[in-house]
């Protein structure tokens, strides 16, 4: 096997009484995509700030380069060629993309006065590394994200990084921008240099990474080479459960469809959309980014107004004028950001619960009920199984997939008929994304009408009765998932063979 | 490389088309604005607020707010007014200006130690600081209008060269405190664009995290900036007391609204990382002129209130709705991108 340029042996490291790692190891061959995956609270972030030096650990050893270290400072680590790319990439989003290059190794040359002439050779080399054509003079702030993240690559590269540790760098990309990164890091990786890849999307682990380590609980569960790892596996490591294949079979689909919609178009988003939906069926509508795909739910939630077209309700036609007259009809929408979109991050638990149904939990001079409120709450943190220690705990608190349960429990606490979810799982760990699937197959039993915009392929195939795909604005095809596979989706909506 | 796009985003050339607008109206109805002494009078009262707006300025570009350099100026000048009348001191002016400084320096000191060290919020820290050290001026040192000593006073009365209007008869000299406004804008200058400090003090308004995982030494940067405004709020007191030639406590107090605003108008960032001297001086000028000039065009004094007011919020909501703009408008290219 090829030398290491990072070995991690028996980190351990609590805080407070919380273990966070339990004589973790971890072992990096020069010039290797190594992947970490693990679940929220698995311990890789730990772990990661115990390799930047952050954190010390209170046992272990961490070998760089053949030197050996009981702990690392943030400065020892830099000089040693370990960079991390964090989440937030950590740049200065009102300053130039020269000074956001330039600024740290002047930091660390430790120069006390700017010279413009030199920080502009020092970003235009930086830049040059990986081929990356932007302005130099333009603020940070107005770049889009993918090329924040590259400024990031190469801010690290100009620390003559050995080995690169991306937290989660595919978090906030398009599937487009995914495959520059993907390039980029293939790029670095011919130049001799290692990349720690953190992830918990299976499919960017299969995609890019040779080697990987699956940390759960703070432990080694799993470490080898990614060829010879399958799904099955690679969930099961992850979430310490097996999980039945899934794949919904509609027990209860009523005759009547509940919505219909004719020939609907608007402008630049698609065209002509005809299609049905019955109560207790779940149609997964999936295509590709700019495939029309959101705006089509938005417009059956109210947002947008169709130019042409018909939708009819139980066998009557409407025009839904807002999002209140949608609600009203008994049409509910979650957004796909439900970080922005759809949630009180620093209010409890309890008040994002009833804060679409107050008028109903109040007396008659208009005070809330708070046996009723706290009854309510206690009923969905059940139904749902949301894991919360109590409903008076603030929702960011919540991993993501039980955030997204409590965006679900408001709009199920109204009385819906049609549930339209857009990337419902999105950011979501894999146990959780589980538990969400069953869930919508549950609701879906009771007789709602649902509808799931994804273009997480394997989750439509999972949870849909039924599927079309959509591209350009038309749909393509209508499929039946049991007889569907992942690829034949894929090729409709790229509609590349 | 500057675009002509890029111009237009900043808010400098809006103020500074508001000042010429103005200047032109006030000229074109009184004949008065673009005299002589007119322009020195305007000089003479920017002095002031122009010193305290640099530091304030530092201030909210590195994402705090700072609301004390009054109370910090007002302290520091009484008590050394009081030290130089009580040792019958006759000689230079630069100890004054050095005593003064160095009071303001301890006080600044105690806002940077509570923001950088026990990372208190800024407003809070220097409303709590404010209060502070107007009771011990006025408790204490039970302060009133007091004389100054002849150091101060012969300073006061150094003038560079004096204007006279000849239509109107009227003189107006200018104060030798001008250089020191001056002497303090071009270090400014230099500090906040040749040095890792001053980048520093916009990394840290870009993104704190960011600036200390970039190695940037963030407390100390926060002990500097909060320092110096305490060093230039005492420079500011001595420079206000030897232009009025008599040691009034409470002249300054109250003057941290209108500079903030001047400076805010003036384009810095309310939540920090963007602001520049040019904007600043640009933002006071404004200020200066309604709160001087409107007079000449027969505006009586109380009305200028309204005008500033009326400024302070025209100013501000434009800034913020460019914000908003630039935001939806980038919101929209990346959803074209992608």
């Amino acid at each position: 096997m090829a030398a290491s340029v990072l070995r991690v042996k028996g980190i351990t490291k609590s805080f407070g009484g919380v273990q966070a790692l339990r004589g973790v190891s971890l072992d990096i061959a020069l010039g290797e995509i190594h992947c970490l995956a693990g679940e929220n609270g698995s311990g890789k972030s730990t772990l990661i700030k115990i390799i930047s030096g952050v954190h010390e650990p209170d046992a272990g050893e961490i070998e760089i380069d053949g030197r050996r270290f009981s702990h690392l400072n943030p400065k020892e680590a830099i000089g040693l060629g370990i960079q991390v790319i964090y989440q937030d990439f950590s740049v200065f989003p009102n300053l130039t993309v020269m000074e956001n290059l330039a600024l740290n190794s002047e930091l660390m040359d430790k120069r006390k006065l700017v010279n413009y002439k030199r920080a502009r050779a020092i970003a235009a080399n930086a830049v040059s590394q990986i081929g990356f054509d932007v302005d130099l003079d333009e603020r940070v702030e107005n770049l889009t994200v993918a090329d924040r993240q590259l400024i990031a690559i190469c801010r690290a590269l100009l620390q003559e990084a050995k080995l690169i540790i991306m937290d989660e760098p595919t978090s906030a990309l398009t599937k487009k921008e995914v495959k520059a990164l993907f390039a980029v890091i293939k790029r670095l990786q011919a130049r001799g240099l290692s990349i720690l890849f953190v992830s918990h999307k299976l499919d960017e682990v299969f995609e890019i990474s040779e080697r990987y380590t699956i940390l759960r609980s703070g432990e080694n569960v799993a470490s080898g080479s990614t060829v010879e790892l399958d799904r099955k596996t690679f969930v099961f490591h992850m979430t310490g459960r097996q999980f039945e294949d899934e794949f919904y079979t509609p027990s209860a689909i009523r005759r009547e469809p509940i919505l219909s919609v004719r020939g609907l178009s608007l402008g630049g988003a698609y065209a002509d959309i005809s299609f049905d939906l019955a109560a207790g069926e779940i149609l997964g509508i999936t295509g590709l980014l700019g495939s029309g795909r959101t705006e089509l739910v938005e417009t059956l939630f109210g947002i947008f107004q169709p130019e042409a077209g018909t939708i009819s309700i139980r066998g009557k036609e409407v025009r839904i004028k807002s999002v209140k007259d949608a609600i009203r009809k008994g049409i509910g929408y979650v957004p796909s950001d439900r970080l922005t979109e759809g949630l009180f991050q620093p209010q409890t638990v309890e008040r994002n619960l009833s804060i679409t149904v107050l008028d109903r939990l109040s007396d008659h001079f208009g005070f809330l009920r708070r046996g009723a409120i706290a009854a309510m709450t206690r009923r969905w943190i059940g139904d749902l199984s949301i894991a919360t220690k109590s409903p008076a705990l603030p929702v960011r608190t919540l991993s993501g997939g039980n955030q997204q349960k409590v965006v679900l429990a408001r709009w199920l606490a109204n009385d819906l008929s049609i549930l339209m979810l857009n990337g419902p799982t999105m950011g979501v760990d894999i146990g959780s994304k589980y538990d969400i699937h069953v869930l919508m197959r549950k609701l879906a039993g009771k007789g709602l009408a649902i509808i799931i915009v994804s273009d997480d392929l394997p989750e439509v195939l999972a949870c849909a009765s039924r599927i079309l795909v959509m591209r350009d604005g038309v749909f393509v095809q209508e499929l039946d998932p049991t007889v569907t596979t992942e690829s034949k989706l894929s090729e409709l909506s790229t509609g590349i063979a | 490389m500057i675009s002509l796009g890029r111009i237009s985003k900043r808010s400098e050339p809006y103020v500074l088309a508001a000042i010429i607008l103005l200047s032109l109206l006030i000229q074109a109805r009184s004949g008065q604005f673009f005299s002589g002494n007119n322009l020195v009078d305007l000089a003479r009262s920017l002095i002031v607020p122009a010193l305290f707006s640099v530091g304030c300025m530092m201030v909210i570009v590195s994402g705090g707010i700072d609301v004390s350099f009054p109370a910090i100026a007002s302290l520091a000048m009484y008590v050394t007014d009081k030290i130089l009348l009580a040792s019958n001191y006759s000689g230079n002016v630069i100890l004054a200006y050095a005593i003064s400084a160095g009071l303001g320096l301890l006080m600044g000191a105690l806002n940077g130690f509570l923001i950088g060290f026990l990372r208190l919020p800024t407003l809070v820290v220097t409303l709590g600081t404010s209060s502070l050290y107007t009771g011990l001026m006025f408790g204490a040192f039970s302060a009133s209008a007091s004389d100054v000593p002849p150091a101060i006073a012969r300073h006061g009365k150094e003038i560079l060269f004096t204007a006279t209007n000849p239509t109107m008869g009227l003189t107006s000299n200018m104060p030798s405190q001008i250089l020191i406004l001056i002497a303090v804008l071009i270090l400014a200058f230099l500090l906040l664009r040749y040095t890792m400090l001053g980048r520093g003090i916009y990394a840290i308004g870009g993104d704190e995290t960011a600036a200390e995982r970039a190695g940037f030494n963030v407390r100390g940067i926060k002990m500097f900036l909060y320092c110096f405004v305490g060093v230039l709020a005492g420079i500011t007191g001595i420079a206000r007391i030897s232009m009025m030639t008599y040691a009034d406590p409470s002249t300054m107090l109250g003057m941290e609204m209108t500079v903030i605003a001047a400076v805010v108008l003036g384009g810095t960032r309310v939540t920090g990382g963007m602001g520049s001297l040019t904007g600043t001086i640009l933002g006071v000028a404004l200020m200066t002129i309604l709160s001087n000039s409107l007079i000449l065009i027969g505006i009586p004094t109380y009305w200028t209130r309204v005008f500033t007011g009326a400024v302070i919020i025209i100013g501000t909501g434009v800034t913020a709705h460019q914000t908003i703009a630039t935001r939806r408008r980038r919101a929209q290219s990346q959803k074209a991108a992608a």
